[in-house]
């Protein structure tokens, strides 16, 4: 019915969202990453399989990150830092949501561009001052959007991609981590 | 032989009285069965500072009109109380006091009403009890070591009933900000819990915010013209308070007052409270959906002609977010000694023995008709028919709709 003008499938979340209403079991989803490491502090991280709507998935690929620590660590420096692969699920969970709020609301996005800043004292994790926290002290985003709708509507659509974001929710809200030796 | 009454009002507040007001109206006999006195809730639950959030000219009932000396004024619990009773001796409700219902079940065509009293069969069911009977406690409260006394707005009655030391309040609805702000004013530092709230200013333009929201047609909005009715439902209730000097009581206000704002209280571990990040966002939600509230009382005060009725329009500062808002409280450190719960209010329909209440509590009903139970029907609660469905003047129209279609339900021959 509506014209889609972002190349997000608006009436298929929409239908989803009506469904999974009545059936939460279906809702249950688990993402699954396995991590091999390889030497110093550079570890590789592959993900493709999923479970979710009752069922093992699959992502059409496997995707494979890896993980080290910058030359100012005394590091190999083969990829980004783990710490930093949080702004990674940030950045594209608040894009991706100011995306989909967009096109449920008709606004065409002409371009959506964040820079994100996560303040990190480093001392936590050297254990050089116990009074510091090991993770960010705080995580700046800031957006730069060009869409037809005013200053105003394109605010509202970054608090409503917050409002419904699942990274924003996991940075922001304490999580239970269980971690275990098999 | 059981008692019979064509139909049964459960609860003698407002809205159960005007169930009555319109069921007399019609010549339909009937009884108003209620636990307490009329008007209980009002004499037993509310706190000693409270005022109605709506402006005098506002808290009239169906053939009661305001005639009072102070419209804009709002009303204290008290005057409350003894609004409800007028309406109930000027409407002559057949109301049985200190009954309690107990049960209500299917029987037959009809329903059977087991009361603390005697029974009573009927073919309709008014349920007007309310939508606030229980507080609502998160889970985490267990966590919460006990040297912090817990209180509830149900059991709250005035800041000199707490300890000495510092409270936190949780929660940033009207309970919330009003319990808040008079403890802050007792001289307790006070740290405030603040979800998605409702941000509103308590007048604009001249005029009280509810002046808008009656006039321009807001809160005449029907329960099926609304865009999401779940939300607008489980809304909480709007940053105000009916003072005399009819202040804002927002959250820049709090602030000013030296309350200190947090984020939701999330969970409680190794004995610390922690907070959501996530406290720019509420801000930020609330008052863009406030700007776009007063945008909407603009447009239709031009579009109405009103401009001239009313003052310039306003753009008020958006809420100030504190430097480095802390995430986190030692609740064994003696920094707090007690927690006030504002964190909402449930209906309670354990004495509903008819399957149309949902998993999460709420009665399934379409407009006030609840849903595959023919005769049975609800009054006061939350977006029930209209945005203003809770309000004591939003009732008059609610009631006269659902009571109509109650008369005509009776008036059908059996199937």
């Amino acid at each position: 019915m509506t014209e889609v003008v972002n190349g997000v499938n608006v009436e298929a979340l929409l239908g989803a969202r009506e469904v999974l209403k009545g059936a939460p079991e279906a809702a249950q989803f688990t993402w699954k990453a396995t991590s091999t490491w390889n030497n110093g502090v550079h570890t590789t991280i592959k993900l493709q399989n999923y479970f979710g709507l009752g069922e093992e998935q699959s992502h059409k690929q496997e995707s494979v990150f890896e993980a080290d620590h910058p030359e100012v660590f005394a590091a190999t420096d083969v990829g980004i830092t783990p710490i930093e692969y949080l702004l990674v699920g940030l950045a594209s969970c608040l894009s991706a949501g100011v995306a989909s709020v967009a096109e449920n609301r008709g606004i065409k996005l002409n371009s959506v561009q964040a820079s994100l800043e996560g303040h990190h004292d480093i001392r936590g994790i050297l254990g050089a001052d116990s009074d510091v926290r090991n993770g960010f002290n705080d995580i700046k985003v800031t957006f730069h959007i060009d869409a037809d709708a005013s200053k105003e509507d394109i605010e509202a659509l970054v608090a409503q991609s917050q409002k419904r974001s699942a990274v924003f929710d996991a940075l922001t809200n304490p999580t239970e981590v269980t971690v275990e030796v098999a | 032989m059981t008692e019979f009454h064509a139909a049964v009002v459960i609860g003698a507040g407002h809205a159960g009285l005007a169930a009555s007001h319109f069921l007399t109206e019609a010549s339909v006999d009937h009884v108003v069965l209620e636990r307490g006195e009329v008007a209980n809730s009002w004499r037993r639950e509310r706190w000693e500072s409270l005022r109605l959030l709506t402006p005098n000219w506002q808290s009239r009932l169906p053939g009661l009109p305001y005639e009072g000396q102070d419209p804009d004024g709002y009303l204290t619990v008290p005057e409350v109380t003894a609004l409800i009773e007028r309406f109930a001796k000027v409407s002559q409700a057949p109301v049985r006091t200190n009954t309690a219902v107990t049960s209500v079940r299917r029987a037959g065509d009809g329903y059977h009403v087991t009361t603390s009293d005697g029974d009573i069969n009927c073919q309709a069911v008014v349920i007007a009890t309310g939508a606030c009977n229980r507080p609502v406690v998160p889970g985490l409260a267990e966590g919460i070591p006990a040297g912090v006394q817990q209180v509830t707005p149900f059991s709250y009655r005035d800041p000199g009933q707490l300890p000495d030391g510092g409270v936190l309040v949780v929660g940033a609805s009207a309970t919330g900000v009003q319990l808040a702000a008079e403890i802050r004013r007792s001289g307790r530092p006070v740290k405030l819990a603040v979800g998605e709230h409702v941000r509103l200013p308590r007048t604009y333009r001249g005029r009280d915010v509810l002046w808008w929201m009656d006039a321009s047609g807001v809160w005449d909005q029907r329960y099926d013209e609304v865009d999401d009715l779940t939300r607008a439902r489980r809304l909480p209730s709007p940053q105000l308070a009916g003072t005399p000097g009819r202040a804002t009581l927002d959250l820049n206000a709090l602030a000013a007052l030296g309350i200190e704002l947090v984020g939701r209280w999330t969970t409680v571990r190794a004995g610390r409270a922690l907070f959501s990040g996530g406290l720019r966002n509420v801000f930020s939600l609330a008052d863009l959906k406030m700007n776009r509230l007063l945008a909407a009382f603009d447009e239709w005060a031009t579009a109405s002609g009103r401009d001239a009725d009313v003052g310039p329009p306003e753009r008020f500062e958006p809420t100030r977010v504190p430097a480095s808002p802390r995430w986190q409280l030692d609740l064994g450190s003696g920094e707090i000694t007690t927690v006030v719960w504002a964190t909402g209010f449930r209906p309670d329909y354990e004495w509903l023995d008819v399957p149309v209440v949902d998993p999460k509590g709420n009665l399934r009903h379409e407009g006030g008709m609840v849903e595959d139970s023919p005769g049975l029907y609800a009054l006061g609660l939350p977006v029930l028919r209209r945005r203003k469905s809770t309000f004591i003047y939003g009732i008059e129209d609610d009631a006269r709709e659902v009571i109509d279609c109650l008369v005509r339900y009776l008036g059908k021959p059996p199937a």
